[in-house]
């Protein structure tokens, strides 16, 4: 009876397993199959060609999706980090704190949609103070709205990793005359450190696939560009575009996009995992 | 050199809970000084008090004088001044998980600005003669985490790191009660060593740990100090009765 109700646990977990499983390989295999037999050195080097024109490629959108998630990443991370230390280790307790904590965790469940007016509103229809490249569609307003969106993932994952790390280990810090502050930076978060990350990795993720507050403000672009100060494509916003249009080679274009998209951001995940993960010690945790 | 320390009227909180009530005590320098008494009455509590770390806690108060050699600690010096000269070892080995055997040695210099490579080598090295590790880990130093170590490697690996910022004081709290009795031996060992040069002070549960390793015993009871002497005395001919209880094993 024991070893009978043991299989039937253990299967109703590898099938529970499958289902999570499923729905990734599903998605991959399909993007597979639409998009890869689009998928040419084209699409990597050229930019989009006009209506009636066929072949071109997503390069341009590939290049500012790369440089949108790097404004939201610089902007976002270190607010985010910054703020889950604040939580865990500085404000333990504070009504501030609890407000923050709060904020962020509604901010987490804002769709992604008001997100993109509310940036709109606060960085596209007038300049705002102090922030450069606003007033206008820009691509700096695009990485701002992300950054936006991956401050709340990043702040609640920090401060969960550091109240995680075990009191003793900060007790060890501080017992050495190791000033609370320089305690917190290089023991607690240096300890932490494998769980912020993947904390980043997860907002970056989520927001690289976002295409709702880059209509609002990074607007999309069909021809190359860098400038911080102007309209940008993006990879989902050029997905988007095709799909919508009634062109049987721009509906594969965007299955080629999304299939990259799919795996620039497994590419990007896995290089960070395998560089930060470089340097570990044996046997440390 | 250790220094000695001397207690006057020291109250101890936690919330409104008064875990230390008028310590008085003066523990001599070089030498190991244990402390006894059931969980709960306040033994550990009175070694935070002496590097102020009860402080650390949010709700944790203190009152009363404590002098360690010349120095006013509640008075004169700050936190972290003290915590440089008064090593810590505590109950679980608690080294830093995310750093080599070599920075966790290092790291109570590291971290307070020293840099100078040469010099943290041999300190290093010393330090960890000192604890007798030295042997067992001087290969791995820079590529095994400190949290690969046995249990018993990890206490005396602690032990390093509190040496390695020269101390004059060196607290145990309970430094053995998680460790097998072969590793025991050797943290007793050293405590027998490190005694020439440090003021010892050892809490634990184990009383045949405190008559091997102490000089003097301190027996404390519900946050009071019930009697303090010499180890000999408190072991074989106690003033208190509650001390004979208690050793005898009639109660805690």
């Amino acid at each position: 009876m024991r070893t009978l109700t043991d299989s039937l646990i253990t299967a109703l977990a590898i099938v529970a397993t499958l289902i999570v499983i499923a729905p990734l390989v599903a998605i991959f295999a399909y993007l597979l199959y639409k998009g890869a037999s689009s998928l040419n050195l084209a699409f990597f080097t050229e930019i989009p060609k006009p209506v009636g024109e066929s072949g071109g490629g997503m390069a341009n959108a590939i290049l500012g999706s790369g440089i949108l998630l790097a404004v939201a990443s610089v902007i976002g991370i270190p607010i985010g980090i910054g703020a889950g230390i604040f939580l865990a280790e500085f404000g333990r307790g504070t009504k501030l704190a609890n407000a923050v904590r709060f904020t962020a965790d509604v901010l987490n469940g804002v769709p992604s949609i008001v997100m993109g007016l509310t940036a709109y509103a606060l960085f596209i229809s007038h300049k705002t103070p102090f922030l450069p490249f606003t007033g206008h569609f820009s691509a700096f307003s695009g990485g701002v709205a992300l950054a936006i969106m991956m401050i709340p993932t990043v702040c609640r994952t920090t401060e969960e990793m550091l109240l995680m790390v075990p009191h003793v280990i900060r007790e060890a810090a501080l017992g050495l005359g190791v000033p609370n502050w320089r305690s917190v930076l290089s023991i607690t978060v240096k300890t932490a450190s494998p769980g912020i990350i993947t904390g980043c990795m997860l907002a970056f993720a989520r927001v690289a696939g976002e295409t709702a507050p880059l209509i609002f403000t990074a607007l999309g672009n069909q021809f190359w560009s860098t400038s911080l100060n102007g309209t940008i494509a993006a990879l989902p916003l050029q997905i988007y575009v095709y799909a919508l249009s009634p062109y049987d080679d721009w509906h594969r274009l965007a299955w080629a996009g999304s299939l990259v998209l799919i795996v620039l951001i497994v590419l990007a995940v896995s290089l960070v995992r395998f560089v930060t993960s470089r340097g570990v010690l044996k046997g440390a945790s | 050199m250790g220094v000695g320390i001397e207690v006057v009227n020291l109250n101890a909180w936690y919330g409104t809970n008064h875990t230390l009530q008028d310590i008085n005590l003066n523990i001599p320098a070089n030498h190991a000084t244990a402390l006894i008494g059931p969980s709960g009455c306040g033994k550990s509590t009175f070694v935070r008090c002496l590097n102020r770390m009860h402080e650390t806690n949010p709700i944790g108060r203190v009152t009363g004088t404590v002098r360690i050699g010349d120095l006013d600690i509640y008075k004169d010096a700050k936190p972290v001044t003290i915590r440089r000269r008064v090593g810590m070892v505590f109950q679980r080995p608690n080294p830093f998980p995310t750093m080599s055997i070599y920075d966790n040695v290092a790291a109570g210099l590291k971290l307070n600005g020293y840099t100078n490579r040469r010099s943290l080598d041999e300190i290093v090295e010393r330090s960890l003669k000192n604890s007798a590790l030295w042997d067992e880990v001087k290969d791995d130093l820079k590529k095994k985490s400190g949290a690969s170590l046995s249990g018993g490697q990890q206490q005396r690996l602690c032990i390093a790191r509190a040496l390695a910022v020269d101390p004059e004081v060196l607290l145990m709290d309970e430094p053995a009660s998680a460790l097998d009795p072969v590793s025991t031996s050797k943290i007793e060992d050293l405590i027998f060593q490190l005694k020439s040069q440090y003021t010892i002070v050892i809490v634990t549960h184990n009383m045949q740990q405190a008559a091997r390793v102490a000089e003097k015993t301190g027996f404390f009871l519900n946050g009071r100090m019930v009697e303090f002497d010499s180890t000999h005395k408190i072991f074989t001919n106690p003033s208190d009765k509650r001390t004979e209880d208690y050793i005898t094993g009639r109660f805690g």
